[in-house]
């Protein structure tokens, strides 16, 4: 199973952490830690899997951007190659060709959508349509809200 | 897109991006936490946007890496919200701030199970999302039967379908009681008939999860796993979302693979010929494609398909091909490919029969031990570490010495370690052993644990003809100018001993020794020393007549230690100096070290303790195979005496008396290892032979693995040409009627047979044995003390089986009953044995089945131990910490309660070990112990006599040193305590030894040792010199 996935940049900033076997707050920063400092460094042209304290980290780069998931060493690791993958093109469907600033200040909605993706570290949704569909039915709701909480008070965006 | 409407939060993350360095960031963030905290104190002035707005920017900053210790309770209250935005906001940051052991969770199990139960599908589906992804025991307690519900509703639409399998998979982890076996298995059959392929990849997750703890209640799920997949492989009726890179669901034809895995193997004709169609097509049909993604996806499903070939031990051509397929993978360009191709190859090292086409590849992956990627280099080093044999020894561990010079510094260590063990199982000859140890030190000192040296010291003192070869080794090495330590110690030894075997040689007189290693004593540690002081002495006992300067030297050097700080130090150098004034009496005090008693190799243990890796376990295997005709091969075999010392002792491999055994030469070792240095007294070394001959004889009945145990001496059947040709002449006598067809057993069996037996008792269904002609299934059922076992013998003839015979030799504490067994079992028929147990008394005696047929004018005779355990007669209980404490103290003491430290334990980590524990029938039940590197577990016992019994097991853990634990049981009845804890420590301390050796050396001239020697050839070497 997937224990966590991770996007870091290459100048090791997190842009994202989703955690599906129980860490300990000071783990998950060890953890992002020894990543950060394990991933990057790799050198381009080697293969996407970096053994890891008796786990295997899946990883693949996209532009600044890694994107890691830790599995158990018997996993299928092409399997996993193509998670990210599929969960990058889901990305990109949504944002519009993505780039690393809109998952910086559309955090939330990478959750969403990881969400959509994988459920207790395993996938839950193969089809890009599906998942597409429901988030943009999520997205009505939320924005339905929104409109409503700006016509009741446009100060409180202000307020910050 | 922009994030329209949360205006403050962009403006945060701009500021936090805009800061320019990480004080400032720093700066910024803290004054947005004081002001999040404030805004949080006076909540009532809180509108819901803006409670949502401020969790988000906690999200945000705890995602930076700060601490975020507050705020928890807001993020957890939003999800009771009645609003979606809020309530989404509050499930999706509270599953991403907590994890499952934060008490506030426990706060909102009510409003989750309320948007569980509840309408709203909306609500449902956040619920279901946060639980699968952080819920933890209480809400599997409080909430599966619930997620059930939705899992098999057929009026909830697939998107909370799919969410509640996955859900349920996660609470089934947590835990395995909520899902109840009786119910579920015509449940997952149905649910495996799902059309709609999100809801079935989730299902099949679920279903790889409940099949690989209880794959007996699923067989019925079988024949839909493998339409399934046909399904997928022949692209039928797939919508096209569900294809990628024109791949349907590769995915779910992975899972769906994995999930076959766990059957041990397919019965039903139909469906096998189906399923290997499909195989056969996946692994044909794969081609490298340029397009990337097409290419992974193409290869992940080829790659599980050839895991589940090898699994179902497919014809031989089939394997092959496989081997090919991979053959080519580790050549190509695409590391990914180059990576997985090693990788499975390493698997494929279990599989019969295909190691020699491995060996075919040996120099590519060699030159992949070169990659530039180190993720490469590991698996090319445990693969060439699993094929190495005698055939290719010399060649690998050569390579390995060489890569040593370049090797990664992480790595040096397991490189070292394994070519030292290669080179102690195979070497060709016993200078060639000493060569490479001695480079090995010399190039990674570091790295070479005392093990090692302790080793080859053991090798020559057994071994007279290499001890002149060594020492002018040893005094080779000291010439270098900058040497390691161990080197030192080890040269020093050597030379202490052997030096005078070298006097006549230029540069070896006593004095020119004692100068070359006097030069080290000043840089060298205390233990060191202590070595060089054992070495003086020796010397100059062997400086005859005596050489007064020489002399001189010594005792002023003796006379300086004997004011030391170390105590050791300080005695030997007393001891030394008054027993070098008298003369001859120094001869005997300091004469030659004995012998070293057989034993097995320490290494040896450590490798198999270390690695729980399949790769090294396959290795070990392999190589505990090919031992006996290694030992054959360097030695010249010259029986003591005529007739065979109890060569079915060395087939008895009991696990419990394998441990012992190995452990007991580990701590011999030790204390050998001091003596030596002592190197003063001659110690007489308790041998542990007479032990051994008692276990022979207790355990004679049951000498049992594989088929090739010889009934009466004179039968003992060989494969290895050479040493029957060595053997003496009435030995060599039966193989020159080896070519006629009623030798006793000529038939071997196709599975490890020992290792069948090692899976049947953590298991209740699977192949007990194989061979050509027949293969022996069992199923099992536990209730209480009784248990109901199901034989299955399938003929794979067509033709039958005749003279059919079975006959079941239980231990004292076990009551057997086997109903009839035909005598004939009719070609491709399957004849099942019922078999009736009832548990008297708490033992570790195995029950043995004698089972014999007749094929053609070939006689087969296997005994074979049954799966029949204590464990089995266990039922996991949970024992709530009120419960618990009372009984534990009530319990005190020897013999009711026994504690135990273990070391060499198989590293395992607490979930490992927990899984192993519900394989035993232990219920591991968290809580009771506050110390989380501490394991608890229940359980109940059941026998005639002392029916249900209570039994309570603590595991306290060390982190940093998971190679050792403390054990403390506890139960009413001191045998099944006691019995308790060694079945327990039979399966932590070590996979008990996989395989016997096929075939077993014809004598054993240094008489009966340990079985545990027979592991080893080092030792077998010793004892046969």
């Amino acid at each position: 199973m997937i224990h966590f996935v991770i996007l870091i940049s290459r100048q090791g900033k997190v842009r994202l952490t989703k955690w599906y076997s129980p860490y300990q707050q000071k783990e998950r920063s060890t953890v992002i830690r020894e990543l950060s400092g394990l991933i990057p460094t790799r050198g381009p042209k080697l293969c996407n899997f970096v053994e890891w304290k008796g786990y295997k980290v899946v990883y693949r780069r996209y532009a600044s951007l890694y994107f890691c998931i830790c599995i158990d060493p018997d996993d299928n690791e092409l399997e996993i190659l193509e998670i990210i993958h599929h969960f990058v093109e889901i990305l990109d469907r949504y944002f519009g060709s993505v780039c690393e600033l809109d998952l910086i200040f559309n955090f939330h909605k990478a959750y969403y959508i990881l969400d959509e993706i994988l459920i207790a570290g395993e996938l839950q949704e193969s089809s890009k349509k599906t998942v597409a569909r429901l988030i943009a039915a999520q997205d009505s709701p939320v924005e339905t809200a929104k409109e409503e909480a700006s016509s009741i008070s446009n100060m409180m965006s202000q307020a910050m | 897109m922009a994030l329209s409407g949360m205006r403050g939060l962009s403006v945060f993350i701009s500021d936090v991006r805009n800061c320019q360095n990480k004080e400032q960031e720093r700066l910024r963030v803290d004054k947005e936490l004081g002001n999040i905290r404030t805004r949080f104190k006076n909540e009532k002035g809180l509108s819901p946007y803006e409670k949502k707005k401020y969790v988000w920017k906690m999200l945000y900053i705890y995602m930076l890496g700060y601490d975020v210790d507050f705020g928890h309770t807001e993020a957890v209250s939003l999800i009771s919200a009645p609003k979606y935005p809020e309530k989404q906001v509050g499930y999706i940051v509270t599953s991403c701030l907590l994890n499952e052991n934060h008490d506030f969770l426990r706060m909102v199990i009510n409003t989750v199970r309320n948007d569980i139960v509840g309408r709203n599908e909306t609500f449902q589906c956040l619920a279901l999302t946060m639980v699968g992804n952080i819920g933890g025991k209480e809400f599997s307690e409080s909430l599966a039967p619930d997620v059930q519900k939705l899992l098999i509703s057929s009026s909830c639409r697939p998107l909370v379908r799919k969410k509640a399998a996955l859900c349920l998979l996660r609470l089934y982890r947590k835990n395995p009681d909520v899902v109840n076996v009786d119910g579920w298995s015509d449940r997952m059959s149905q649910l495996l008939d799902e059309r709609d392929l999100g809801v079935l990849t989730s299902v099949m997750s679920l279903f790889v999860a409940l099949v690989s703890s209880n794959i007996e209640a699923y067989w019925n799920c079988l024949p839909k796993c493998v339409k399934i997949l046909e399904r997928l492989a022949r692209n039928q009726d797939v919508p096209q979302e569900y294809t990628y890179y024109g791949i349907p669901s590769p995915w779910l034809q992975v899972k769906t693979m994995r999930a076959l895995q766990y059957f041990p193997t397919i019965e039903d004709p139909n469906t096998r010929r189906a399923l290997f169609e499909v195989l056969q097509r996946i692994l044909m049909g794969t081609d490298v494609v340029k397009n990337v993604n097409k290419n992974n996806a193409a290869h992940a499903v080829l790659f599980e398909a050839l895991a589940l070939v090898m699994h179902l031990d497919a014809e031989k051509e089939m394997m092959s091909q496989c081997v090919a397929l991979l053959g080519k993978f580790i050549a190509v360009r695409e590391p990914n490919i180059r990576y997985l191709g090693l990788e499975n190859m390493t698997r494929m090292l279990l599989v019969s029969d295909v190691q020699d086409i491995i060996k075919r590849h040996q120099a590519q992956i060699i030159t992949s031990l070169k990659d530039p990627d180190i993720s490469i280099r590991r698996r090319a080093l445990d693969l060439l570490y699993g094929m190495c044999d005698v055939t290719n020894a010399k060649d690998i561990v050569e390579e390995l010495l060489q890569y040593l010079n370049t090797a990664d510094f992480v790595m040096r260590e397991e490189l070292a370690l394994k070519a030292a063990i290669l080179a102690e199982k195979f070497a060709p000859d016993l200078s060639w052993y000493v060569d490479v140890i001695l480079q090995l030190i010399d190039k990674a000192g570091d790295f070479v644990s005392d093990d090692i040296w302790y080793r080859v010291v053991q090798f020559v003192t057994n071994n007279e003809d290499l001890q002149p070869y060594a020492a002018a080794k040893a005094r080779e090495y000291l010439e270098k100018p900058a040497l390691h330590e161990t080197m030192v110690k080890v040269s020093a030894y050597l030379l202490g001993e052997y030096s005078h075997l070298l006097a006549r040689r230029p540069g070896c007189s006593p004095k020119e020794i004692f100068a070359i290693i006097n030069e080290k004593l000043p840089t060298v540690a205390t233990s060191t020393v202590a070595i060089l002081l054992s070495t003086y002495a020796k010397i100059l006992m062997h400086n005859l007549p005596p050489d007064p300067e020489l002399q001189e030297q010594i005792w002023s050097i003796f006379r300086k230690y004997e004011s030391y700080i170390d105590v050791e130090i300080q005695q030997r150098a007393v001891e030394y100096f008054s027993l070098s004034r008298k003369g001859a009496a120094l001869v005997d005090v300091l004469a030659e070290m004995p012998k070293f008693p057989e034993r097995q190799s320490a290494l040896l243990k450590k490798a198999e303790d270390a690695e729980v890796d399949t790769a090294e376990q396959s290795a070990i295997k392999i190589r505990s195979q090919q031992q006996t005709s290694n030992a054959l091969v360097v030695t010249d075999q010259r029986p003591a005496n005529g007739s065979l010392p109890v060569s079915q002792l060395g087939l008895v491999r009991m696990p419990s008396q394998n441990m012992e055994a190995s452990t007991q030469g580990q701590a011999s070792s030790r204390e050998q290892g001091m003596t030596d240095e002592n190197g003063s007294i001659n110690k007489v070394v308790p041998q542990d032979a007479p032990s051994a001959d008692l276990l022979g004889d207790l355990l004679g009945p049951l000498a049992i693995e594989g088929p090739q145990v010889p009934t009466v001496p004179g039968e003992q059947k060989d494969k290895n040409l050479l040493s029957a040709l060595e053997a003496t002449p009435e030995e060599a006598g039966p193989l020159a009627l080896a070519t006629v067809d009623d030798q006793p057993n000529s038939v071997q069996p196709i599975v490890n047979i020992a290792e069948r037996f090692n899976a049947l008792c953590l298991k209740d269904s699977g192949v007990l044995y194989e061979d050509p002609h027949i293969q022996i299934g069992i199923k099992a059922e536990w209730r209480a003390h009784h248990g109901r076992l199901v034989l299955f013998l399938g003929n794979k003839n067509t033709s039958p089986l005749v003279s059919v015979r079975a006959l079941i030799l239980p231990p004292t504490n076990l009551k057997m009953e086997l109903s009839m067994v035909p005598e004939t079992i009719p070609p491709r028929a399957q004849v099942q044995c019922p078999l009736e147990v009832v548990n008297l008394q708490a033992s570790r005696d195995l029950a043995v089945l004698d089972f014999s047929y007749k094929f053609g004018t070939a006689v087969v005779n296997v005994k074979l131990r049954l799966p029949v355990v204590l464990n089995k007669f266990l039922q996991p209980i949970l024992v709530s910490a009120e419960e618990f404490f009372p009984q534990w103290k009530s319990l005190s003491g020897p013999p009711l309660k026994l504690q135990e430290v273990l070391r060499g334990v198989k590293p395992l980590s607490l979930p490992e070990m927990a899984n192993l524990f519900t394989s035993l029938h232990l219920a591991v039940t968290p809580g009771i112990d506050a110390n989380p590197n501490n394991l608890v577990a229940c359980t109940t016992f059941y026998s005639e006599s002392t029916r249900a019994m209570l039994c309570l097991i603590r595991v306290e853990t060390d982190p940093s040193d998971r190679t050792q634990l403390r054990i403390t049981i506890a139960s009413g009845d001191p045998t099944l305590t006691f019995e308790l804890k060694e079945c327990i420590k039979e399966h932590l301390v070590s996979i008990p030894m996989q395989t016997p050796p096929p075939a077993v050396s014809p004598v054993q001239p240094q008489s009966p040792v340990t079985p545990a020697a027979y592991n080893d050839p080092g030792a077998m070497l010793a004892g046969l010199l």
